[in-house]
């Protein structure tokens, strides 16, 4: 079937931006998986409508919603301390701990950026793992390119502050 | 340019994302400002600790060639179950091989026999999930748990119907795949026969009863789906069904979308 060549030519070849980034979201690989593949499908089925553009971000894009329509059904209780941390999370003030971050390993580079809430772990996962555009990450985000620079902002400060442990001091 | 402007825009300068007159007013600033320099160069260098750690998760091989074997093929195949949730795997994967073998067949013989694809494809479904463990993903006769099931796994809203007073029992539903489109099925009993109600966003024409290799296929539009009801139940039987699905009232909150 020509579809299927097409789609496997064009969407398939990003599979691993679209694990990378489900796997970042949903942090395990059995959510990740159901999320790529549910994605996958979907896509499949709207490529009839794909008219160019980038395959790649027009895939995350569609990652990242099935994953936020997954989660939206999952009990409440378990979402709202991620937001509220999004929303109350110390902010600001972070004053470069230099030595600190040098000693940053992957593993604690692992578990601070877990620990983000998930609209700042998109971000940084977009632009220091997938090396996404801001252009690009708004297109996946639906965000304004202004948004996703402070957003991107944010994400890094609240990453230092995990790092050097002093993010809870406010 | 001062430290507060700077605060936000450095991650910008470090992205290489500021036009030329901000990258410009920029460089300026962190020339003389040292605490804004020191920022920055945290900041690269923890923007250079994520891309060096090793953080990027890729697809796992054996997951890659499954979501392939879904994608739809001229050889129908049996849909992989997910892994490393089923306790059995073993008996599963044997399960597999006697599906992949009987859905062959059958497949070839539809083929043989030339019926239209779509037909083919459901009697093929039909008889795949007739197999042990692959009939049914939520298992409920409540129309309002199926309902919000395929929330999130359907992009349509498919019309779920308690049809137990009428003597098909809704038994549960599942997704699957028809004519290369992801569909949703609902599993009715009528005695001990098994009836897959497939449904999915589109309109064909009306076509009279269809009878491939001894199960009825069925097929209609309603309110912009279309639906095919596949089983062994006699002819009459399976016609009896549909007036009762399209005679029952959607469930509350169902939008004809």
């Amino acid at each position: 079937m020509d579809t299927v060549a097409t789609f496997e030519r064009e969407v398939m070849r990003h599979m691993d931006a679209a694990y990378n980034l489900a796997r970042w979201l949903a942090r395990n690989d059995a959510d990740a998986e159901d999320v790529v593949q549910e994605a996958m499908l979907r896509a499949f089925r709207f490529f009839g409508g794909f008219r160019g553009g980038d395959a790649k971000v027009w895939l995350l894009a569609i990652v990242r919603n099935t994953f936020y329509t997954q989660r939206s059904q999952v009990p409440a209780a378990g979402r709202m301390d991620q937001f509220d941390e999004a929303i109350h999370g110390g902010a600001d003030r972070d004053d470069p701990q230099s030595l600190l971050l040098r000693a940053a390993d992957a593993q604690s580079l692992h578990a601070a950026l877990e620990r983000l809430p998930p609209e700042f772990r998109e971000v940084l996962v977009l632009r220091e793992l997938e090396e996404c555009s801001y252009k690009e990450i708004a297109s996946i985000t639906n965000l304004k390119i202004g948004t996703v620079m402070s957003r991107l902002a944010r994400a890094r400060e609240r990453l230092h502050g995990e790092l050097v442990g002093k993010e809870m001091a406010a | 340019m001062n430290c507060d402007d700077v605060r936000v825009l450095l991650h910008a300068y470090l992205d290489d994302e500021l036009g030329a007159a901000e990258s410009l007013a920029a460089t300026r600033h962190l020339a003389e400002c040292d605490a804004c320099r020191q920022r920055f160069d945290d900041y690269a260098r923890l923007s250079g600790s994520l891309r060096q750690a090793d953080l990027y998760r890729v697809a796992p091989a054996a997951f890659r060639a499954r979501i392939a074997s879904r994608l739809p093929r001229p050889a129908t195949m049996p849909r992989a179950r997910r892994r490393g949730r089923e306790p059995a795997l073993a008996a599963l994967a044997a399960l597999f091989v006697v599906a992949a073998v009987f859905a062959g067949w059958q497949t070839a013989q539809l083929r043989r026999q030339g019926g239209d694809a779509l037909v083919a494809d459901a009697v093929s479904d039909h008889v795949r999930s007739l197999l042990p463990g692959h009939l049914i993903d939520v298992r409920t006769s409540n129309e309002h748990t199926v309902k919000p099931w395929f929330d999130g796994r359907v992009d349509f809203s498919p019309q779920v119907k308690d049809l137990s007073a009428q003597g098909f029992e809704l038994v549960g539903g599942r997704l699957d795949v028809l004519d290369g489109k992801p569909v949703a099925a609902l599993v009715y009993k009528r005695y001990l026969h098994t009836i897959n109600l497939f449904q999915w966003p589109g309109n064909g024409t009306a076509n009279s009863p269809r009878t491939r290799d001894g199960y009825h296929v069925l097929e209609w539009n309603d309110a912009g789906l279309r639906f095919a009801a596949v089983s062994s139940v006699a002819e009459g039987d399976l016609q009896a069904f549909e007036r009762a699905f399209r005679a029952m009232p959607a469930a509350a909150g169902e939008a004809a979308h």
